[in-house]
């Protein structure tokens, strides 16, 4: 994955709560087996309404979301995440977000950030009013600041996903240094587990 | 220190526990579908990577196939090309599949228990967030995205961060007519959208004990419409008997060994949870969706409630969209609204029970003239079974359309789908907007409840309906 060391540039603000990711990316985009080119069937529906505010030109290209709370819930689709990468999207802002949402962001290297209502309530208008104000988001320091105020809010990041994203590091690679110690387990996994390796066999035709 | 179910089967997965990062969790079996797995399997390609286990993995065709006759052409070329790919991946990786010719291919989530493949104490992942269905059996089974199936595939293991415990109780008993669906429904009525998240939940109490294991599945898998990503009911007597001579289900000395182990499967008297949640099962009614969350749900005896009733701002705002979207008046009693499709099937609700509820309330009457309304069972040897019961010739019968199994207009990335302000009741998981086909207006209720609704063509409450 990409590593991300600080996100800097405008704001687009979704101000919606509960956005699921059947609206970040519907399922007809779900048929494509390639991982990349989601940016332009992000929001698809939504994006019909010419007011929708990915359709404001101001906001072309922006690297930073900001949105309302339990943002991504709904199905696990990865898409919604490629998605929003595909369209230049780094970090996400919100109250809250959906957990298989948020692991999937830290896998593909999308940062998603939890601010206060409060805090995020005041990037939302400001982002509303000024589509062109800066924001800057240094992970390694864990703060979003706005840029020309003296405005900076400190935000949790898992020290893991964090060392990962500053450093741009494969989950998988990660894991397979520890190959002996899942071969060590595999030993001793019980034996009474099922195994699918039978399932070849006997298909049971139809008709 | 006494533990609770979850904390037992996670400490038995852990491969490496490091200060600092997540657990590395073993997991037990992966179960792969079309749609969230061939950029997993191309990243395997493209780091030359195989897959660490097929004997652990097993993967079906479900979400893009046509509910008609099978061996015609599949009419969608991107839905042929992704089962294609899934044929070509399984093929070149060593992955057993059932493809939609073999009896026991059908929604992954029923499939699998069906098979005697879910056990308890397993953990079991799925690209797809209702793998926590799974849990009705004593598993910890949760959804991942398709980075994480990679990861699966390459080493049969996931980095995860422990989970917060949540109890979800409901005491009691239900009233008649009332069923696993409105438990469920009445449970992220209570808790929210977002109550769960961060947690796995353990339902329990006497109505969960007392519903049967295929009900169990029915409330575990919409535990991710309360946000936790898994949610399970520990293994008893009917897990037991359930599982007993099922394919995969363990045999002779074997069986005795792991009943024994599946009996320990409990929470601790003493051990806590995080976050503890109670309902009682005498104030279940049968509910009814009304807006775009599966939170958004009043009993059936109720109107459609006004936006200014909503507990803050954000909620008011919410059900202000989602009553324009559904294209309903706050204050409209439940009953007065009419559906013009219904879908009978899904993971939610498409196993035999199901549809034998369905089908008792169907029988002898005749689905309303304004009314379209299909059944598409979950598996095809949900199917079978039916046909074998004369379950298909009562829909059939009454005016239903009946279909191959698949998932079908849970999602609609098949033919089945909802018309723009198309009006479904719906026995599903989801009533997102668009959910069931763009601009298509879906409520969530139960088989009963749905049948009941294609025949007086709106919804009506089962508990006095003859
Ligand atoms: S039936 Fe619906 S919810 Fe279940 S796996 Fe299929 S698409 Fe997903």
């Amino acid at each position: 994955m990409r590593a991300i060391k600080t996100v800097k540039g405008n704001a687009i603000p979704l101000n919606r709560a509960d956005v699921d990711t059947d609206q970040i990316m519907p399922k007809q985009f779900l048929k494509r087996i390639e991982r990349s080119g989601y940016g332009p069937f992000a929001f698809f529906d939504w994006k019909k309404d010419p007011n929708f505010v990915t359709n404001n030109p101001a906001y072309a290209g922006a690297p930073i979301m900001i949105a309302q709370q339990n943002f991504g819930c709904g199905s696990s689709r990865e898409h919604a995440v490629w998605g929003l990468e595909d369209m230049g999207i780094t970090a996400v802002i919100a109250p809250s977000f959906a957990d298989i949402f948020r692991n999937n962001c830290s896998k593909v290297g999308l940062l998603t950030i939890v601010l206060s209502q409060e805090d995020v309530d005041y990037l939302m208008s400001r982002a509303e009013e000024l589509p062109g104000g800066s924001i800057v988001i240094d992970v390694a320091a864990q703060t979003v600041s706005v840029e020309g105020t003296g405005w900076s809010r400190h935000f949790d990041i898992d020290p893991f996903v964090k060392h990962r994203t500053l450093n741009g590091l494969d989950d998988i690679g990660l894991t397979l240094q520890h190959a002996d110690d899942i071969e060590t387990f595999e030993k001793e996994r019980p034996s009474l587990k099922p195994d699918t390796s039978g399932a070849f066999k006997d298909p049971l035709k139809i008709g | 220190m006494p533990k609770t179910i979850i904390e037992k089967i996670w400490e038995q997965h852990v491969v490496r526990r490091q200060a600092g990062e997540p657990d590395l969790l073993y997991i037990d079996l992966h179960l792969v579908h079309e749609v969230t797995s061939p950029q997993a399997f191309e990243g395997l390609r493209l780091t030359d990577r195989k897959v660490r286990r097929p004997d652990l993995t097993l993967a079906t065709i479900d979400h893009n196939v046509p509910t008609t006759d099978r061996r015609l052409p599949n009419p969608d070329p991107l839905s042929a090309q992704q089962i294609e790919t899934l044929r070509q991946n399984t093929k070149d990786f060593g992955v057993p599949l059932w493809d939609i010719f073999d009896l026991r291919s059908g929604i992954v989530h029923i499939i699998s228990p069906e098979e005697g493949l879910t056990q308890p104490g397993m953990t079991i992942v799925c690209g797809d967030s209702h793998t926590s269905t799974h849990g009705a059996l004593g598993a910890l089974a949760f959804g991942i995205g398709t980075s994480e199936v990679e990861h699966v595939l390459a080493t049969q293991t996931l980095p995860q961060m422990p989970p917060k415990t949540m109890s979800v109780e409901v005491t009691g008993k239900l009233g008649p007519g009332v069923t696993a669906k409105d438990v469920v429904l009445a449970i992220i009525n209570r808790i929210g959208v977002d109550g769960g998240v961060g947690h796995v939940i353990e339902y329990r109490g006497d109505v969960i004990r007392d519903l049967s294991i295929e009900a169990r599945m029915t409330v575990c898998n919409m535990t991710i419409e309360g946000g936790a990503r898994a949610g399970l009911v520990a293994p008893d007597e009917k897990t037991i008997e359930y599982l007993k001579g099922r394919p995969y289900a363990p045999k002779g000395e074997d069986w005795d060994k792991a009943v024994e182990a599946w009996k320990a499967l409990v929470t601790d008297e003493g051990a806590t949870f995080d976050t503890y949640v109670t309902l009682k099962g005498e104030e279940i009614a049968p509910y009814v969706t009304w807006g775009t969350t599966p939170a958004q749900s009043v009993p059936v005896t109720a109107a459609v409630p006004k936006p200014e009733d909503a507990v803050s701002a954000a909620a008011k705002e919410t059900a202000e969209r989602a009553l324009v979207y559904m294209d309903l008046q706050a204050g409209t009693p439940i009953t007065k609204i009419a559906v013009d499709r219904v879908f009978i099937g899904s993971c939610t609700n498409g196993r035999i029970e199901d549809l034998r509820a369905a089908a008792s309330v169907v029988k002898g009457k005749h689905v309303a003239s304004t009314v379209r309304a299909m059944v598409v069972p979950g598996s095809g040897l949900v199917k079978k079974q039916a046909e074998s019961e004369g379950l298909d010739q009562v829909f059939k019968d009454a005016g239903f359309e009946w279909r191959e199994p698949g998932c079908s207009m849970c999602l609609g990335m098949n033919p089945d789908i909802l018309l723009p302000g198309e009006r479904a009741a719906s026995t599903s998981n989801r009533n997102f907007e668009g959910r069931q086909g763009a601009g298509g207006r879906t409520h969530l209720v139960s088989p009963e409840m749905a049948a009941a609704a294609a025949v007086e063509g709106h919804f009506v409450d089962i508990r006095g309906y003859k």
